[in-house]
């Protein structure tokens, strides 16, 4: 006697195909797998902008404008990566600007005082890091919620920028210069250092989450950290790592942003958690964890980037309507979440 | 003796009363004149009166996010709901012909709260009616508020030159700053509305067992809708406050990052961040203790900026003292009353933290 | 079959909680190729014993012995690691995940350092072949039922070459077939050696498939047994350590009630084809005051949904109820409760309970609820109330002040039922109330079950248990596969038999 469970539709296109006709009526009938919805949703929100773009303004359409996405948000692409694996736990990092603005000034101060580029750049990334354990473990051993304790490190880090310098600092070091001046070109289009370093963290990202221990560790955690905990799943180490790698990335991402704008600043990054947060939500991966995927992420930071485009490209509006129009998406997609998640039921 | 004394340490207000205490001590160690009270011109002063004062608008923002809270959710957009409040009332008083008129600013003031109101209740209804996560929810408005107050202001900062505004402010009653006496006033019927009634203990239900609750037969959506429509309002009146001392709106700094600070009070002052039970009266000292920290730091004459670094270690201090894990870790393990679930009992996962939900009830 | 070596030995295991022993001095062995239930009550200690067993908690004193060798684990990956592998009640698996990564996660197979997924899902359909489960392993475990969740978390189980299995209350969720199928797997692992602890509430079940009892009572051990050896009513005598009387009113087909009695009058709640689409096809119920409505059928019959739909927990898209003769809408549990429906869930701790607040809150909160908020209950008579409910039920310990969540499962499931009664109903629905408490409990809330009957209630009674709901039933609903297919009145010559062979008999007609 078998077991089988006939409640549930396998996740396969429906009808055997006997002709012609029938073909058709497969391809209407076709239903993605029902996890990757969201993340098709992104993806055609993304290409409707830009197909918007496109039609209203001429020059949109070059090469050049959809690669200036990705230079203008090199850093943001690095700290939202962090900030995927934290929320796949179920967890959350506000301290990731702070992070960003922390090692933007340690940089500066320590490079103005004569520090070669190759023991900075070590030292502000180990920094970040080590911030990012600390409060893992804080959040692990002490089971006291990642949202009070990251909130504690954004008040740590952005404290501790202050008190290190309340203005901003020019950058000449010739290894930042060069970072920042180089560029990367393929004919008549160009891409920063800065992109190649985010696309690599990407991919990096996307195999560990996919291909590793750790990754799908991540994910157990996400779905139910009591039954990790009880599968033998190393729920600890994984924790404190997810919060160590955010750290990290928000320092990577600092340094990306000192490429981008060669200085440190107390005043950089305010808020910048908000966005990388707002684009693992448009991604579709939901803050309670275990589900989403970081392609998602990718398309929800390129999403943020082509927004603040059309706007540049629009001139007459200001930054304030960025922000309207940004909520206004946000409600949209947390709308689509929403439907997708009571039609899966 | 003994018995007393482990009573009173384990009353969940003392760990933060005792940190308040000593916060307030070191302060008047560091400058002698910290516990003076002066009256001038029938009104009083000092540094104890500027913290009630100046801790005035995070009281009122805390006590509805307390409530918010206890229903486990959270309400991100307070500061951006204290920006278009304030910039709201300035705008409509900048446009008068007579600035000083009370009618006029009664209406400012009218209308600020009523937007303040439509804005919560907007949250309550993403939230309940809609079914989105609270923290997804009030992020759209945490957003596009700050856009809104920015769109009012049109980015400058507009001044308004108005006595009956400013007494708001910076008025005092009965030698009392007029401030204060709002903000004690809210809290006092935020205290009497959820203890009086039978709304506390449906607030912490639905916060405890969302699912329960409806089976019980408790109305959580409307209850949640009248806790974010009351938080807005609590930050509408605070941004009132806000914008009448420093007479004028500000889009783009008004109430930024207090939602952080509130979230802090409430739970330095012991409610929980997954919902359920909840403490006003923890709130309240919650807050007299982050705006004490901002206070001594500056009497005690440390930069400012710096403030952000104490409120980071207080913070971790008092988090840490709470936490019952940290508790066993370092004092022994006999009080390992957390994790450790009831006998007979699987161990049940935290099922109800925002942060750790098992099932996505979205 | 069984070795002259015990593989898992523990002696004068000890554990203690804040304010409550929960294991004192208890000894517990199992051999290889054998199959030991766990028995006793609740509060009796078998599952802190299991968490002992199984790194979740450590013990206070006493020793744990594998295989000859003392062991202490401080984790449940150590346990894990030295070969016992644990199924717990709420299957701890991650749905989120798909089945064959459920089955293998932490050791998938790999390739050049990267999870090899073709690999692991082909060695996973191989061993849930291998079983005779034949599922989409790459679909998300949450898409599945609960009963093949369960196979899936033993056959990852079986998987890591466990040579101890943990089985803690398995079969609480399953149907008939379902637990024949979970007995025919642990066949097989005896077979091949495994040695497996078994903890069930389920008698029938354990004389069906253990070779060995071992029976704790208030965190001591009352002694180890020979299933051959031990008849039914001292097992049950050992676990409850009552006179028998209760025993034998368990024993013996109770008197069934006449249904006659309630023929003449107007139903207190009566169902006109209530229906949802996706939960139970259109079906018609009349419920009398005094009468027991009882509701039969196999797991995923369809059984909650009826009682969600009267209780207007779920939305009904077909048909009306009428209360008293007259139609009603309940779209809401707040709609049925304003009509004097009650509803007492299955899901004590998700559906039921608020965990924090106390036994007295828990008690007047649907009451409360009805009043609304701005309308308190006065203290005084909060205080009343609840005082007379404690001590009619008998809730234990007899503090209202007391988190809910520091009771055990039978006295919460009493401070539910305290809840529902406080609110007078014309009709009360209890689904599942016996589920996961002890005996003694049990027979408590069957007798009050009659009682409320008498009394003048109406009461819709849902059970797995055929025999609990032919006691106390004067009519009997029976359903299959989301349809109710029959209805019959409790008299003479109904028994379990008719009542399965009607189910049998319902599938032959689609």
């Amino acid at each position: 006697m078998t077991l089988t469970d006939s409640t549930v539709a396998p996740q396969t296109p429906s009808g055997q195909p006997r002709n012609g006709t029938d073909w058709w009526q497969r391809v209407l009938h076709y239903r993605p797998p029902q996890r990757y919805v969201p993340l098709l949703a992104t993806a055609g929100v993304l290409t409707t902008l830009y197909l918007l773009g496109r039609a209203n303004y001429p020059r949109f359409g070059r090469p050049q404008v959809v690669l200036n996405i990705f230079i203008d948000n090199s850093f943001l692409f690095v700290v939202a990566v962090g900030m995927t694996f934290v929320i796949l736990t179920g967890g959350i990092d506000l301290s990731v600007g702070s992070v960003v603005a922390l090692t933007t000034v340690l940089s500066a101060t320590l490079l103005s005082h004569g520090w070669p580029a190759y023991a900075v750049l070590p030292l502000v990334l180990a920094i970040g890091a080590t911030l990012g354990l600390g409060m893992g473990s804080i959040i692990h051993y002490f089971d006291i919620q990642p949202f009070i304790v990251t909130l504690a490190g954004l008040f740590l880090a952005r404290g501790l920028t202050y008190s290190i310098s309340t203005s901003s600092i020019p950058i000449r070091d010739p290894f930042w210069t060069f970072m920042s001046q180089e560029r990367i070109s393929f004919g008549r289009q160009s891409i920063t250092l800065g992109v190649v370093i985010a696309l690599v963290v990407i991919l990096v990202g996307i195999f560990v989450l996919g291909y590793t221990r750790l990754g799908r560790t991540v994910y157990a955690i996400g779905g139910n950290e009591q039954s990790a905990l009880l599968m033998g799943l190393p729920v600890a180490r994984t924790k404190v790592a997810v919060y160590t790698i955010s750290g990290f990335c928000s320092a990577l991402g600092g340094v990306l942003f000192t490429f981008y704008l060669p200085s440190g600043d107390p005043l950089h990054a305010v808020g910048m958690e908000l966005d990388a947060i707002a684009a693992v939500v448009i991604g579709g991966t939901l803050l309670t964890g275990g589900s989403g995927y970081l392609v998602g992420t990718v398309l929800g930071v390129l999403t943020l980037g082509l927004i603040k485009t059309i706007l540049n490209f629009e001139g007459t509006l200001t930054s304030w309507w960025a922000k309207i129009v940004i909520g206004l998406l946000l409600f949209a997609f947390i709308l689509l979440q929403r439907l997708v998640i009571a039609r899966r039921r | 003796m003994n018995e007393l004394l482990k009573r009173l340490t384990g009353h969940r207000l003392f760990w933060p009363i005792a940190i308040l205490a000593l916060l307030l001590i070191t302060s008047a160690i560091v400058s002698d004149d910290f516990f003076s009270i002066t009256i001038r011109e029938g009104a009083l002063y000092g540094p104890l009166i500027n913290i009630l004062r100046y801790g005035a608008v995070l009281m009122l923002v805390a006590v509805g996010m307390t409530l918010v809270i206890a229903t486990s959710g959270i309400d991100l957009s307070v500061g951006a709901v204290v920006a278009v409040s304030g910039a709201l009332a300035c705008f409509w008083i900048s446009r008068l012909d007579d600035q000083n008129s009370v009618g006029g600013v009664l209406t400012a003031v009218a209308l600020a709260l009523g937007l303040s109101v439509v804005l919560g209740a907007w949250n309550g209804f993403l939230v309940a009616g809609v079914g989105i996560q609270p923290i997804v929810a009030t992020l759209i408005l945490l957003v596009a508020g700050r856009g809104l107050a920015q769109l009012i202001t049109e980015g400058q900062i507009i001044t308004v030159n108005s006595a009956p505004y400013a007494t708001i402010g910076t008025g005092y009653l009965f030698a009392f700053p007029v401030s204060v006496i709002i903000a004690a006033a809210v809290t006092a019927l935020a205290m009497l509305l959820t203890r009086r009634t039978a709304l506390g203990m449906l607030i912490e239900a639905v916060g405890g067992n969302a699912e329960a609750s409806r089976l019980a037969g408790i109305r959580a959506r409307r209850i949640k809708v009248l806790v974010y429509t009351f938080s807005g309002f609590c930050a509408g009146v605070a941004g009132l406050i806000y914008s009448s001392n420093v007479r004028g709106a500000d889009g783009n700094n008004a109430g930024l990052f207090i939602e952080l600070d509130a979230i802090l009070a409430v739970v330095i002052g012991g409610t929980s961040l997954a919902g359920g039970r909840f403490t006003l009266s923890g709130t309240v000292v919650g807050v007299l203790m982050i705006q004490s920290l901002t206070t001594s730091i500056y009497a005690m004459g440390v930069p400012p900026e710096t403030s952000m670094l104490f409120k980071a270690l207080v913070v971790t201090a008092v988090c840490l003292i709470q936490s019952p894990a940290f508790r066993a870790k370092v004092f022994g393990g006999r009080r390992w009353a957390a994790r450790t679930p009831r006998a007979g009992e699987p161990p049940g996962p935290g099922a109800r933290e925002p942060g750790h939900r098992v099932e996505v009830r979205a | 079959m069984t070795d002259a070596r015990p593989v898992l030995t523990m002696r004068g295991i000890t554990k203690r909680f804040p304010g409550v022993t929960a294991l004192s001095e208890v000894d517990f062995r199992l051999f290889p190729g054998e199959v030991h239930a766990l028995m006793g009550e609740n509060g009796a200690g078998k599952s802190t014993l299991l968490k002992v067993l199984t790194g979740a908690y450590t013990a206070d004193s006493g020793t744990v012995e594998l295989d000859g060798a003392p062991v202490h684990f401080a984790t449940p990956l150590q346990a894990q690691q030295a070969g016992i592998s644990t199924v717990y009640q709420e299957v701890n698996l991650c749905t989120n995940l798909s089945v064959a990564e459920n089955i293998f996660i932490g050791r998938e197979p790999r390739r050049f350092g990267a999870v090899h997924w073709r690999e692991l899902r082909r060695r996973a359909a191989e061993l849930l072949a291998r079983l005779q489960i034949e599922i989409d392993v790459s679909a998300d475990l949450g898409t599945y039922s609960l009963a093949i969740q369960q196979m899936v978390a033993i056959a990852r189980a079986l998987d890591v070459d466990a040579k101890v299995l943990v089985l803690d209350e398995p079969t609480s969720s399953l149907d008939a077939s379902e637990v024949s199928e979970l007995f025919r797997v642990m066949r097989r692992a005896r077979e091949a050696g495994v040695a497996i602890a078994f903890v069930t509430h389920f008698l029938d079940q354990v004389y069906e498939i253990s070779d060995r009892i071992t029976v704790l009572r208030n965190g001591r051990l009352v002694g180890e047994y020979l299933t051959a050896d031990l008849p039914q009513v001292q097992l049950v005598k050992a676990m409850i350590g009552k006179d028998l009387e209760a025993l034998e009113r368990l024993e013996e087909p109770k008197e069934k009630a006449s249904a006659a009695r309630t023929q003449n009058q107007r139903p207190v709640v009566e169902a006109v084809e209530l229906g949802r689409r996706g939960s139970v096809a259109p079906f018609s119920i009349a419920i009398h005051a005094g009468e027991v409505v009882g509701l039969a059928g196999l797991l995923g019959s369809g059984r909650t949904e009826v009682a969600r739909l009267l209780f207007g927990a779920d939305r009904a898209d077909h048909g009306r109820i009428l209360v008293n003769g007259e139609p009603v809408t309940v779209r809401t549990p707040r709609g049925a409760i304003a009509h004097n429906i009650a509803f007492c869930s299955e899901n004590r701790r998700t559906e039921g309970l608020v965990g924090e607040l106390t036994v007295r809150e828990n008690i007047i909160l649907a009451l409360q609820a009805a009043r609304g908020w701005a309308r308190p209950i006065p203290r005084r008579r909060q205080d009343e109330l609840v005082a007379k409910y404690i001590s009619a039920l008998q809730i234990n310990p007899p503090d209202p002040n007391l988190a809910v969540r520091d009771l055990s499962g039978g006295n919460q499931q009493k401070v539910m039922l305290a809840r529902w009664l406080i609110t007078e109903p014309r009709l009360l629905i209890l689904d599942e109330p016996t589920r996961g408490i002890d005996v003694g409990a049990k027979a408590e809330i069957q007798r009050l079950v009659v009682q409320l009957a008498d009394g003048g209630m109406a009461l819709l009674f849902i059970s797995a248990e055929l025999e609990e709901v032919l006691r106390l039933s004067h009519k009997i609903a029976i359903l299959r596969d989301r349809r109710v297919v029959s209805e019959i009145a409790n008299s003479e010559g109904v028994d379990a038999d008719r009542i399965m062979a009607t189910i049998a008999s319902g599938a032959q007609e689609s």
